[in-house]
């Protein structure tokens, strides 16, 4: 199984009106492989949205890419002229649910509409009445009553609008699709059910794989293949969901997963702790490892002064920490 | 507060809006004290077109127009300035009750405020100016201001409404505040610009309606204001003997008062509107 | 600690309709519970099921459409005087979900710590007041010197809800309402602001009633679980057998849905 698309040292940087530069995704790597569900993780601010905005391409100002490449099918898709990126990416290569997608959609407009919408830029020739029956087609075989797209944004519940703007972005059939928190406002049991049409889309092969972008790691104990955890702008640990969640390599990666409440038997007896300090902030990062102010394990005289590249220690798991060597690059 | 400020001052319109406002305000302020003349004096000829004398010509009873439209805005600008102190006042007043409160009380401020509105003011207006036996600047300032406040009150209560959902109000509350004490102290300073807002709009609604009321001759006695002098432009027939310089250059006043003031309210409803909405 | 038999707080058959004819909803309904000193418990539902609302009528925020409060021994459900109110909320106090909505932004924080004086017995200086304060901040891991003179948005989340909880150190209430207070903080800061309210438990002997949708952090924290379900309590009991041997549909459900560690989904 291939990579359907690989980051290389991806910087991207909002420019404020004051002139100043938030380094909100700073020299990233991650793959993308086939077939698989990639997590990433991290809590809020440490850019993870911005990297979904940079991986679908949809780069506005104040939002700069400063530098690195992502490739796709061995090109640069940086290097692509803008036309053939709109026509024959976004959208149908890469396809993006952002974060509060769900309740984005137009309250004036039927869902049908919006659906339409989208079918005919890709498809200008198509008329209304196919592009009607691909999407009906499309809900039913995805377990979603087909009265969703006569109704309105506001008749419909908060799983429901997201299952919606989900199945919406998928019409196309993209390889990758990425999907920014799209559960943190919903209750448990509509969680579940997302969760559920998305493996559904993934085992239809309606999509090729997912890229999971949330706070939670328990959810992504249930149905990530590999976990990224994002902090301060770059990646710190990546490697196969059991092992980060299990035996978590890196010092915030484990300081994470010990602040999990989660309810089983023996949580009770557990004394959760809290990470010092609070996350950097984003314009003016901690010189060498951004985790040094607030890790347990910092080592004075090294953790400072370089930035330690993502190693990898066990095979696919890479992580970004002088604990388990770099040392000599310091 | 600096920085809202300097954000202001940054934007052209605000800019332009800021210097034709001080140049009237000090035309009307400054004016009267450089300048010996009276207004009610009659120094010339009848209808005497502009001359280096009489920079503006005379009226219809041989005045100096140039003087009048320099007492003339200052009594508007008084009037409008009144009138905005109290529709503003009562406005926020009734709102802030209004919303904060709910429930019954706000039915009936609410209720009250409707009828206000539903009722055109300028029927209301005529027919207090009538009834009141003294009208100097300030009683029509008074009288103006207690029939524009209804606008205010909607707005007002709108904004208390949806402020009373903010946490820091259950917190004041379970502090031991009383509604007097949460109104001024953590209510008020929520609106503040927005109330500032409201007061310029009262402002130059108020210096209008003047205008009206006076042209329609119900204006301040032995006063001259910016709508008497109109009034006295169409009463003594100015525009058929084509004696232009008598409402001509009030209406210029009116105008640049009125359209100055807007200016500065465009751009302030841009620069503090997002932050009400953040907030 | 564990908490002793004396019942602090009563609900009894509690029920808030709002709206009238047919619009209108039953946000709370029947619902009854107590609550004894020395307790940690949790109201636990989702969006919608009413736990904020009967939080905001224990807090006297709001009147119930039916029902009792009755707060040691005596029924508090309809007092509206100034004095007896008072008396009520210097034994009944709340932290909220939002650091940032809790503050009024126009001030420093040190105004939402003076302002509890307004409910505690006025006759203490002022130098004792500002002790008072510094005190309940250290205690709070805050430096008072540090967040006193400082505006809400120059401080992260995490120090805010600890300001609010330093508030809560001075006044020193019975019963803390704590209405998902860890939900808007961010992920490192979440464990030291739990650990602060178990604390007070340890510490005080306050009793403490979460009011949340997050069981993880139901379990973790509370004696006792309250799981509430379109206004109604569904299931009650003890927090381990609860989550070991939930009895109602509802609550079955709800622990099956739930993402755990120790286990995956069927999906």
């Amino acid at each position: 199984m291939g990579n359907l698309l690989t980051a290389n040292h991806l910087r991207a940087y909002y420019k404020t009106v004051q002139g100043e530069e938030i380094k909100a995704v700073d020299d990233v790597f991650l793959e993308v492989k086939e077939g698989e569900v990639l997590g990433i993780a991290g809590e809020s601010g440490c850019g993870k949205s911005t990297l979904a905005s940079v991986l679908s391409f949809t780069i506005l100002p104040p939002l700069y890419l400063v530098g690195g490449e992502v490739m796709v099918d061995s090109k640069n898709i940086f290097t692509l002229e803008k036309e053939i990126l709109r026509r024959d990416i976004k959208g149908k290569y890469i396809s993006v649910v952002p974060q509060g997608a769900m309740n984005s959609l137009n309250p004036t407009a039927r869902i049908k509409n919006f659906v339409i919408d989208i079918i005919k830029e890709h498809f200008p020739e198509m008329t209304k009445e196919e592009a009607l029956r691909r999407a009906r087609e499309r809900f039913e075989a995805l377990s979603l009553p087909p009265r969703i797209l006569d109704a309105y944004p506001h008749q419909l519940s908060g799983g429901m609008k997201q299952r919606t703007v989900t199945v919406i972005s998928t019409l196309l059939n993209p390889n990758i699709l990425i999907a920014d928190e799209p559960t943190s406002a919903l209750d448990v049991s509509s969680q579940k059910i997302v969760i559920k049409l998305f493996v559904e889309l993934l085992k239809r092969n309606i999509i090729k794989s997912i890229v999971f972008i949330t706070h939670e790691l328990p959810l992504l104990r249930h149905f990530a293949d590999r976990i990224a955890i994002m902090y301060a702008g770059k990646i710190v640990e990546l490697g196969p969901m059991e092992e980060v969640i299990f035996s978590p390599r890196h010092p915030y990666t484990k300081l994470l997963m010990s602040s999990v409440l989660v309810p089983e038997p023996g949580m009770k007896e557990k004394k959760i702790e809290a990470i010092p300090g609070v996350p950097p902030d984003l314009k003016n990062p901690p010189s060498g490892c951004r985790f040094h102010p607030r890790c347990p394990s910092y080592i004075e005289g090294i953790c400072e002064r370089t930035s330690p590249e993502l190693i990898e220690i066990a095979p696919s798991h890479r992580v970004s920490c002088f604990l388990y060597g770099g040392k000599d690059v310091a | 507060m600096k920085d809202m400020l300097i954000l202001l001052f940054r934007s052209k319109r605000f800019i332009v809006g800021f210097i034709l406002f001080l140049s009237v305000l000090l035309f009307a302020l400054i004016g009267p004290i450089l300048n010996p003349r009276n207004p009610f004096q009659m120094v010339g000829g009848l209808f005497s077109p502009p001359s280096n004398e009489f920079l503006l010509g005379t009226d219809n009873l041989g005045r100096d127009v140039f003087t009048q439209l320099m007492y003339g805005t200052r009594t508007s600008l008084l009037i409008g300035f009144t009138a905005g102190i109290i529709a503003t006042t009562i406005g926020v007043s009734i709102g802030s009750v209004a919303g904060y409160k709910g429930g019954v009380i706000e039915e009936v401020l609410m209720g009250i405020t409707n009828v206000f509105i539903t009722i055109p003011s300028i029927v209301i207006l005529i027919l207090l100016s009538i009834a009141i036996k003294t009208r100097s600047a300030l009683v029509m300032g008074l009288v103006i201001g207690i029939t524009a406040w209804p606008w205010t009150a909607r707005a007002v209560r709108a904004q208390t409404s949806s402020l009373k959902t903010r946490e820091h109000i259950d917190i004041a509350r379970i502090s031991g505040f009383n509604t007097f004490e949460m109104i001024i102290g953590e209510i008020l300073p929520y609106m503040f610009s927005y109330i500032f807002m409201a007061f310029i709009l009262q402002f130059s609604g108020g210096i209008l309606n003047e205008a009206t009321l006076s042209m329609l001759g119900l204006g301040p006695f032995q006063t001259v204001s910016l709508g008497v002098m109109l009034h006295w432009s169409l009463l003594w027939e100015a525009v058929r003997t084509g004696a232009w310089w008598a409402f001509i250059p009030p209406v210029i006043c009116l105008s640049m008062t009125t359209f100055s003031l807007m200016s500065m309210n465009a751009s302030m409803d841009e620069i503090f509107n997002p932050r009400l909405r953040r907030g | 600690m564990s908490p002793n038999d004396e019942v602090l707080l009563e609900v009894k058959n509690l029920v808030k309709i709002f709206g009238s004819g047919k619009s209108a909803i039953k946000a709370v309904d029947d619902v009854s519970f107590s609550i004894k000193r020395g307790e940690i418990l949790s109201l636990l539902g989702e969006s919608g099921s009413g736990k904020t609302t009967t939080a905001r009528i224990i807090l006297k925020l709001l009147p119930p459409t039916e029902g009792k409060i009755i707060f040691k021994g005596k029924d508090i459900t309809y007092v509206n005087d100034r004095k007896n109110l008072l008396d009520y909320w210097r034994e009944v106090q709340a932290i909220f979900q939002d650091p940032f909505s809790s503050f009024n932004n126009f001030y420093s924080v040190k105004r939402v710590l003076n302002n509890v004086f307004h409910l505690i017995k006025n006759n203490i200086s002022k130098d004792e007041k500002e002790e008072r304060i510094r005190e309940s901040l250290i205690n709070v891991g805050l430096n008072p010197d540090d967040v006193l003179n400082k505006r809400p948005h120059e401080l992260s989340g995490g120090q805010r809800q600890r300001i609010m909880l330093a508030r809560i150190l001075v006044i020193r209430p019975s019963i803390l309402i704590a209405d998902e207070p860890t939900s808007m903080i961010d992920a490192s800061s979440r464990a030291g602001i739990l650990n602060l309210l178990l604390d007070l438990r340890k510490d005080y002997g306050m009793s403490v009633m979460f009011i949340t949708h997050d069981i993880g952090l139901a379990y973790y924290t509370s004696d006792k679980l309250l799981i509430m379900n379109n206004g109604q309590i569904v299931e009650s009991g003890d927090a381990e057998t609860i989550i070991n041997s939930p009895k109602h549909p509802y609550t079955i459900r709800l622990l099956s849905d739930v993402p755990v560690l120790n286990r995956k989904w069927e999906l």
